[in-house]
C-alpha cells in the first residue's frame, strides 16, 4: 500500500516535469504509536493532494524531547520548518524572540487566506499573542472534561453532578454502590489551570501573563483554590476521591477497571477509553464551585500547537502556510477529530462533524468543543508563563505532600507561590 | 632499572595525547562550559546570556526541596553501593564454590547486565506497579499496601531496588574474577591453619579482594549518584510530583525539561564539588588501608 502511494508520488513528480521544483519541508512532532500514524496519514493526504511541496513529519520522542531538541537544532542552525509546543512549552518558544514567525504573519504574508474567526474560540487565544494574533497553529486540542460510568452512577442512583457542591451530595451513594466517586488525572492543568478559567478568576498577573514576562507574578495562592483543595484532602480522608499519584495512567487505570465512577481526564483521552473498557460511559462538563461563581466560563485547551521556525527561505515559509491551510480545512480536522478524539479547531469542521450526525452516535465526543465554546470571561483564555514545567512539578510536588499528610493547604500554597515567581522572575532575565 | 625506555623524551607524551584528548573533549571542556553558563541566565533559542552573578547557586541552594533530595540523594547511594557490593560479593562467594554447573550460574547471574538500561527499568516498573505489579501483590498478603509514586518511601524503595538489581551483577563479574586469582596455594595454606571456612574468608579472601572492593566501591558511588536517573524518571513516569529524587535527576528535569540551563549548571557544578570532595576522600583515607600485591 504504501509503495504503492510513493509510486503514485514519484509517477505525479516525474510527469510534471523538471521545471516545477518541489520545496520540501520538515515537520518535527511528538505523536507515537496510534496517534503517529494519524499524523503520518495526514502529512501523506497533503503530499497527495498538490505537487508541489514534499512534507517530511519526524517523531522526535515525547513533548519535552522534541522542545528541546527543536531548541538544540535551532542554535546549530538545523531547525525544521515546523514543530510541534505542548501548552506548559508555550511561553519559552513565544517568548524567544525571532524564533518564530506567527502563523497569522506567515500565512498572510504567503497570501493564503486566513480569518481568526474560523476557530473555536476556546482553541483561538491560547497560542495568541496579547494583542490576540494567532502565534502557534493550534493543532492536538483537548480540554477536561468529567467521565462517568453510567452503570455505576445507576446503580447509585444519582445524575452527573454540574458542581462540586453536587459532587458532595451524591458521593456518598457512590461509595455505597461500591464504587470510588472520584479520580483525576492531571492536578496542574484540570485543577489549578482550568479551575481558574472555569470561575474566571486571574491565574497570573500582567494580564495572565500574556502581556510580557517581565514581572508577571503568578496569582496561584487565592482563598478559591485553597478551599478547592482542602475540600479534596477532605474526600480523600472520605474515601470519596482516590490520589494515584502525579502520572496520568496510573489515575486512569482504576476508571477502566470500574473501581472508581467518574474520572476527569482530557476530552482526547474518549478514543483511547473507547478501545480499553467493556462498559458504556459518557461524558459532560468539568465541574464547578457554586460558592465561587454562579456564571462558569469556558475552559481553554491542553495539547500542542504547531509553530513554523525562522530562518528559512520564503519558498519554504509559503509552503508551510499552505500547509497549516490545509490542516486548519473542514475535511483534515474532521478526519484528526474523529480518528483522535481531539477537539476541530474550526468552527466549520466542528458543524460538518455535527451535520454528519456523528454527535447523536457518540455524543461523548462533543462535550470538550461545547465547553470550550460556553461564555468566555476575562481569565478563561489560558495563561502564559515561563518555566511553566518546573513551576507544574513544584504544585505536583505539593498537591502529593498535602494528600500524604506532609503538609497543609495554606504551606503548600504558600511554597507554590514562592517558588513559581522566583522561577518566573529567572524566566523573564533569560529574554 | 634503566631509567628511560623511549628515545625521544617527547614521545611518551605523544602516546598519551588520545587519550588526554578524549578527556578534553568529553570532560574538561564541557565541566567549564557548565562553570561558565552556571553564572548566567540564558535564552535556550539564541543564547543571549545575562550575567547573575552567584544567584543559580542561591536559588538552587534555597529551593525548599534541595534539603530533601540531597538527602535522599545520599541515603540512596549509600544503600545502592552497599547493597550492590555486599549482593555482588555473597553471590560471586556462592558461585565460586559450586563445583557443578558453575557456568551455568554465572551466564544466569552476569544475565541482567546484557540487560539495557531502559529494559531493565520497566521490567522493575512492572513489577512494582501500584496496580498490575506482581510485588505489591505479594507484600500486600503481609498487609503492606505498597504504593509507588504515592507514598515517598515505597517509591524511594523501589528505585533502590531496582537500581541495585541493576549493579548487582556487574560487583558479581569483578568479584569472582577477583576471587579466582587468589592463588590456590594461599587457599591451601589457609585451610591447614584454619579451619573455619568463616574466619577463612574474613581474614585471607577478603583482604585480598579489597583492591576490587575499592574499585568497585568508587564506581557503585558514581553510578549510584550519576546513572540512575534512567531508571528514577521510569519509575516516577516522567511526573516526579511528590517521589524521591536525586540530585543528578533535578539536573536533568532543569536542564533538559524546563530549559533552564543556568540553573542546571549551577546544580551540576554543586554536585561536581560534592564528588571531588568524595573522592579526594576515599583516596586518602580509604586507600591506605587497601594493599595491592
Amino acid at each position: 500500500m504504501k509503495n504503492l502511494k510513493l509510486a503514485a508520488a514519484i509517477a505525479a513528480a516525474v510527469s510534471c516535469g523538471p521545471a516545477l521544483a518541489q520545496t520540501e519541508i520538515v515537520w518535527w512532532h511528538a505523536h507515537g504509536g496510534q496517534l503517529g500514524e494519524t499524523v503520518n496519514s495526514i502529512a501523506e493526504q497533503f503530499n497527495a493532494s498538490q505537487s508541489e511541496i514534499v512534507l517530511t513529519p519526524v517523531f522526535k520522542g515525547g513533548y519535552e524531547d522534541t522542545l528541546t531538541a527543536t531548541i538544540a537544532a535551532f542554535r546549530a542552525g538545523e531547525q525544521p520548518n515546523i514543530v510541534q509546543v505542548f501548552d506548559a512549552g508555550a511561553a519559552t518558544i513565544i517568548g524567544a524572540q525571532g524564533a518564530v514567525i506567527p502563523a497569522e504573519d506567515l500565512m498572510t504574508q504567503a497570501g493564503v487566506e486566513f480569518d481568526a474567526n474560523n476557530y473555536i474560540s476556546g482553541v483561538r487565544y491560547f497560542y495568541a499573542d496579547s494583542e490576540g494574533k494567532m502565534v502557534g497553529m493550534p493543532f492536538n486540542s483537548s480540554t477536561p472534561i468529567l467521565y462517568y460510568n453510567i452503570a455505576a452512577l445507576e446503580k447509585a442512583g444519582v445524575e452527573p453532578p454540574k458542581t462540586w457542591e453536587e459532587f458532595e451530595s451524591i458521593a456518598p451513594a457512590i461509595v455505597d454502590a461500591g464504587y470510588i466517586p472520584l479520580a483525576q488525572s492531571h492536578s496542574p492543568w484540570i485543577w489549578t489551570e482550568n479551575f481558574h478559567s472555569r470561575h474566571n478568576l486571574p491565574f497570573a498577573s500582567n494580564n495572565n501573563g500574556f502581556d510580557g514576562s517581565d514581572g508577571t507574578k503568578i496569582l496561584v495562592n487565592n482563598d478559591a483554590i485553597k478551599m478547592h483543595f482542602s475540600k479534596v484532602k477532605e474526600w480523600l480522608d472520605k474515601g470519596w476521591y482516590a490520589y494515584y499519584g502525579a502520572g496520568w495512567g496510573d489515575n486512569q487505570t482504576p476508571f477502566e477497571n470500574s473501581e472508581v465512577a467518574m474520572w476527569l481526564g482530557s476530552s482526547g483521552s474518549f478514543g483511547g477509553l473507547l478501545n480499553s473498557v467493556d462498559f458504556e460511559f459518557s461524558a459532560t462538563y468539568l465541574p464547578y464551585w457554586e460558592a465561587i461563581t454562579s456564571e462558569p466560563t469556558q475552559t481553554f485547551i491542553g495539547g500542542a500547537a504547531l509553530f513554523a521556525l525562522t530562518g528559512h527561505s520564503d519558498e519554504e515559509n509559503k509552503a508551510t502556510a499552505e500547509f497549516f491551510k490545509f490542516l486548519s480545512s473542514t475535511d483534515v480536522q474532521k478526519f484528526w477529530h474523529k480518528e483522535t478524539g481531539y477537539v476541530p479547531i474550526t468552527t466549520a469542521a466542528y458543524e460538518a462533524a455535527k451535520a454528519e450526525g456523528y454527535y447523536d452516535e457518540k455524543p461523548q465526543a462533543e462535550i470538550g468543543i461545547k465547553q470550550l465554546s460556553l461564555p468566555s470571561g476575562d481569565n478563561s483564555k489560558g495563561y502564559r508563563m515561563g518555566f511553566y514545567v518546573q513551576i507544574r512539578d513544584v504544585m505536583n510536588r505539593e498537591y502529593g505532600r498535602i494528600f500524604a499528610g506532609e503538609t497543609d493547604v495554606e504551606s503548600a500554597f504558600n511554597v507554590i507561590e514562592e517558588e513559581g515567581n522566583k522561577l518566573l522572575d529567572r524566566f523573564s532575565k533569560t529574554n | 632499572m634503566e631509567k628511560s625506555q623511549f628515545q625521544n623524551p617527547w614521545f611518551p607524551y605523544l602516546l598519551l595525547l588520545p587519550q588526554m584528548g578524549i578527556i578534553a573533549v568529553f570532560f574538561l571542556w564541557p565541566a567549564a562550559e557548565a562553570i561558565k553558563s552556571s553564572f548566567y541566565l540564558e535564552d535556550p533559542f539564541f543564547g543571549n546570556a545575562t550575567f547573575v552573578g552567584l544567584d543559580n547557586y542561591r536559588d538552587a541552594l534555597s529551593a525548599s526541596d534541595y534539603k530533601r533530595t540531597a538527602w535522599f540523594t545520599a541515603i540512596f547511594t549509600v544503600l545502592v553501593s552497599v547493597l550492590s557490593l555486599a549482593l555482588g560479593l555473597m553471590l560471586a562467594v556462592s558461585a565460586d564454590r559450586v563445583l557443578r554447573g558453575q557456568s551455568t550460574y554465572k551466564t544466569l547471574l552476569m544475565w541482567v547486565y546484557a540487560i539495557a538500561p531502559p529494559v531493565a527499568g520497566l521490567i522493575g516498573v512492572m513489577l512494582f506497579d501500584q496496580h498490575i505489579g506482581p510485588l505489591v501483590d505479594f507484600v500486600a498478603i503481609f498487609g503492606w499496601e505498597m504504593r509507588v509514586g504515592v507514598n515517598y518511601w515505597d517509591t524511594g524503595l523501589a528505585m533502590i531496588i531496582v537500581s541495585t538489581w541493576k549493579q548487582v551483577p556487574y560487583c558479581f563479574i569483578f568479584f569472582l574474577s577477583g576471587l579466582q586469582s587468589i592463588p590456590t596455594s594461599v587457599k591451601e595454606a589457609a585451610k591447614v591453619d584454619c579451619r573455619s571456612e568463616t574466619r577463612r574468608f574474613w581474614s585471607i579472601t577478603f583482604p585480598l579482594l579489597a583492591p576490587t572492593t575499592f574499585f568497585l566501591m568508587i564506581l557503585n558511588i558514581t553510578y549510584a549518584m550519576f546513572e540512575t536517573f534512567g531508571t528514577i524518571d521510569l519509575i516516577v513516569k516522567d511526573q516526579p510530583g511528590n517521589s524521591p529524587v536525586t540530585l543528578v535527576y533535578k539536573v536533568y528535569r532543569d536542564g533538559f525539561r524546563g530549559n533552564d540551563l543556568g540553573g542546571s549548571s549551577a546544580q551540576s557544578v554543586i554536585l561536581m564539588i560534592i564528588v571531588l570532595l568524595l573522592t579526594i576522600v576515599q583516596f586518602r583515607l580509604i586507600e591506605k588501608r587497601v594493599h595491592y600485591n
